[in-house]
């Protein structure tokens, strides 16, 4: 099959290339990248004026709860919710039940998911066995099976010298260990950001201190032992300003922010709606504030959604019993371009390389972009056409979104992996917006 | 005057006249309470469910007592909220309710926001009596009529609330309702009690027990619930006592129109020395007389009613 999307805006920042043109996709690959592209033979040509073409996004920060939580989401629905949102690949957290800490846990997600189709999910290994923070899992393994990172994501090490191992013991493999940073003794028993806000709505708060303790103490590690160290939902402005200085004193240290922290604040909890209940929680707005500035220059190179379904019944219920987490997958991109790009916070091209680029770097991953002779995977988007988020329709099984009801401006309109074409459909025509074609 | 509003689930946002309709009307229902038959038809044909989550007898039986003198029906369920989820969820409740005919939900629930959470998917007319640690409007407002009723006005008051105002939603509710009428309100608590900003909410802070009472005029002090004990926050109850408890010589140093005032239930002996709560200046028994006539007025407004036709009955 052959693909020629026309008129395009394409854009590649990572690769210097923002221009309209036309784009042939060959056998899986992307075989020209031109002006005007004239070719002879049967082509699908698909026309994208106005539109714009970049490298497919990932999504380093999901949640696909299969196995043990398949009523929230299963690797199937998880893969659809990511390509519904552009995304071409996803990296799975490995807090499932039982936790992603063994060789054949890992070949499981990962054969699963091919079997869905050809959106990539490369699944992160827990640091320590069943995620319980005292002893580390067989990272080598785990690596083996094709992990691309190790992570105890949903909890800290709260042990700092199994920490120091572990970071330690990860570069034989150059590997990323993902921080979840908390110290729980501080954040313990709260449901929000502590602040004016909880004071008012009587709820317990999580102060923002929680988490740069964490952040400062993995730090440190990090500069102790020499591994690379990714910090995951940065959330404050002190957090994002470690960050800073960690990488003005040259560690090898990543930071992501989610789209949820950089469009809401805890004053958005003021009906106590549990769909935007997440740990770490909304800040105020001068944190929010700071983390629009700290993924514009760079010091976050990662907007990462933490992707977290929750089932109904799990969210429908008194605030302080709801559990943390909300959907990101089909919102992030529009999410971003709606609160972030349009306002005049971020630049596109910045926010495709926090999605693209910044995000394969972490993982070691090579970032295709848009070049003649690579594998193509790409996704097509407009910026002009807006939609009411209706989470009734989302392709995820879960429905816990802060952003439902709201008019978000970005649509995907398709997504091309390898030989692969996904596309929306009309509701009418099927009850799924992205078919996934099936590769087995 | 009319409440222009269907639920009461907070004093946050309340206007100081939609205050003074609520105590206004307390007024004539509580003249109604002193008659030889305390019970007006006005509620007839009404049903008030008190849904109580968390245990409080005098809390509960206020609302009875109101809803019994206006003759609505009546059902109080207490349901225990277990965290091995085998009591009675919200989700469930509000199940069961829907299929009832309802007209009053009084709700009491250990988690804030739970008021919220059913006046928002019940059709139904929703009276927050204490949700976690945010808000306790009535009981607010009966603290707000018996000091009116002493003072005969709030313009000048000096109202100082001691004690644990973090979990506190007596103090909540009363700092937002104290401030609508214009007190002038100072909080003194140990430094961890102080829930973070606030200084923001238009109180004065003074750590200093002795110095936030001086030249007060209402003292309102808060109950220490024991389980804080070995959560950090103070020593042991006898330096709470000592710093922050109202002893007989603090009490003795006050003016002698200084009112006391306590929610209730007492420690007694540890933020309130027994004589004084029981002494001359402790109004804490008024409070509880004036409940019935304060929760009285607030099911009487929200069902529509007037303050004018109150008295009619
Ligand atoms: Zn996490």
């Amino acid at each position: 099959m052959r693909w020629l999307i026309r008129k395009a805006r394409l854009l590649d920042p990572a690769n210097g290339i923002d221009r309209k043109g036309d784009l042939l996709i060959e056998e899986g690959k992307i075989a020209r990248v031109g002006g005007e592209i004239r070719i002879d033979g049967e082509v699908s040509e698909i026309e994208a004026e106005g539109m714009t073409l970049t490298p497919s996004f990932i999504d380093i920060h999901v949640h696909l709860r299969e196995p043990g939580r398949e009523y929230a989401e299963r690797i199937e629905t998880g893969v659809r919710a990511a390509a519904a949102g552009g995304f071409g690949a996803v990296v799975c957290m490995p807090n499932t039940e039982p936790a992603l800490d063994t060789h054949a846990s890992i070949r499981f997600v990962i054969e699963e998911a091919e079997r869905w189709g050809p959106v990539k999910v490369w699944p992160a290994g827990a640091i320590t066995q069943g995620r319980k923070g005292e002893k580390l899992a067989e990272m080598g393994d785990l690596v083996r099976g094709g992990a691309v990172a190790v992570t105890d994501d949903g909890d800290p090490v709260a042990d700092s010298d199994l920490m120091r191992r572990a970071l330690e013991y990860s570069k034989s493999f150059d590997i990323p260990i993902l921080t979840h940073p908390e110290d729980k003794t501080l954040s313990r028993g709260g449901v929000m950001n502590e602040g004016v806000v909880s004071t008012r709505l009587g709820l317990k708060g999580i102060p923002a201190a929680a988490e740069e303790i964490g952040i400062a103490r993995d730090l440190r590690l990090a500069e102790l032992s020499g591994g690379r160290l990714h910090v995951q939902h940065v959330s404050t402005a002190y957090g994002a300003e470690l960050v800073r200085r960690a990488k003005e004193r040259g560690l090898p240290v990543t930071g992501e922010t989610a789209p949820h922290y950089v469009a809401l604040t805890d004053e958005s909890l003021a009906g106590y709606d549990t769909n935007r209940k997440m740990n770490p929680p909304l800040r105020t707005s001068r944190d929010r504030d700071a983390l629009r500035e700290a993924l514009a220059s760079g010091v976050l190179e990662v907007v990462a959604t933490d992707h977290a379904p929750h089932g109904i019944h799990e969210k429908e219920t008194e605030f302080d019993r709801a559990p943390f987490g909300v959907l990101g997958l089909e919102t992030s991109f529009a999410v971003m371009l709606t609160h972030l790009v349009r306002p005049g916070h971020l630049s596109l091209p910045t926010l495709i390389e926090r999605m693209t680029s910044g995000p394969a770097g972490v993982i070691g991953k090579e970032h295709l972009g848009i070049v003649e002779g690579r594998k193509a995977s790409l996704t097509l988007f407009d910026t002009e056409r807006s939609q009411v988020v209706d989470p009734s329709r989302f392709e995820s099984l879960s429905r816990n979104t802060p952003f439902a009801g709201e008019r978000l401006y970005g649509a995907i309109m398709g997504l091309f992996i390898g030989g692969d074409r996904i596309e929306p459909v009309q509701p009418e025509e099927s009850n799924t917006r992205f078919p996934l074609p099936l590769t087995r | 005057m009319k409440l222009s509003r269907k639920h009461l689930l907070g004093l946050e946002g309340v206007s100081r006249s939609e205050i003074e309709t609520i105590l206004n009307t307390a007024e004539s229902f509580k003249e109604i309470l002193e008659r030889k038959i305390p019970k007006v038809p006005t509620l007839r044909g009404k049903t008030a469910v008190n849904l109580f989550f968390e245990p409080s007898t005098r809390t509960r039986v206020s609302f009875e007592l109101a809803e019994k003198r206006l003759s609505a029906d009546s059902v109080s369920i207490s349901t225990k909220m277990s965290s091995s989820e085998k009591g009675e969820t919200l989700v469930d409740t509000v199940r069961n309710l829907e299929a009832m005919k309802v007209d009053f939900l009084i709700v009491r629930h250990s988690s804030a926001g739970a008021a919220h959470f059913l006046a928002s998917r019940i059709d139904v007319a929703v009276i927050n009596a204490g949700d976690g640690c945010h808000e306790h409007p009535t009981q607010a407002l009966l603290d707000l009529f018996t000091i009116r009723q002493k003072f005969g006005s709030f313009e000048g008051l000096k109202v100082v609330i001691v004690g644990d105002a973090l979990h506190s939603r007596v103090a909540r509710s009363n700092l937002w309702g104290l401030g609508a009428v214009g007190a002038d309100i100072t909080i003194c608590s140990p430094p961890t009690f102080l829930a973070p900003g606030m200084e923001n909410f238009g109180a004065r802070i003074e750590s200093d027990l002795d110095k936030a009472i001086q030249g007060a005029d209402v003292v309102m002090v808060l109950r220490i619930q024991m389980e804080r004990q070995g959560q950090h926050f103070f020593p042991s109850l006898r330096e709470y006592a000592m710093q922050y408890g109202i002893s007989r010589k603090r009490a003795d140093s006050l003016k002698d129109s200084c009112l006391i005032m306590h929610p209730g239930p007492m420690n007694r002996g540890v933020e309130i020395a027994p004589d004084v709560a029981d002494g001359v200046r402790s109004v804490i028994l008024d409070q509880v007389t004036n409940g019935v006539a304060v929760r009285m007025a607030v099911l009487y407004l929200l069902s529509g009613g007037e303050l004018d036709d109150a008295m009619a009955h």
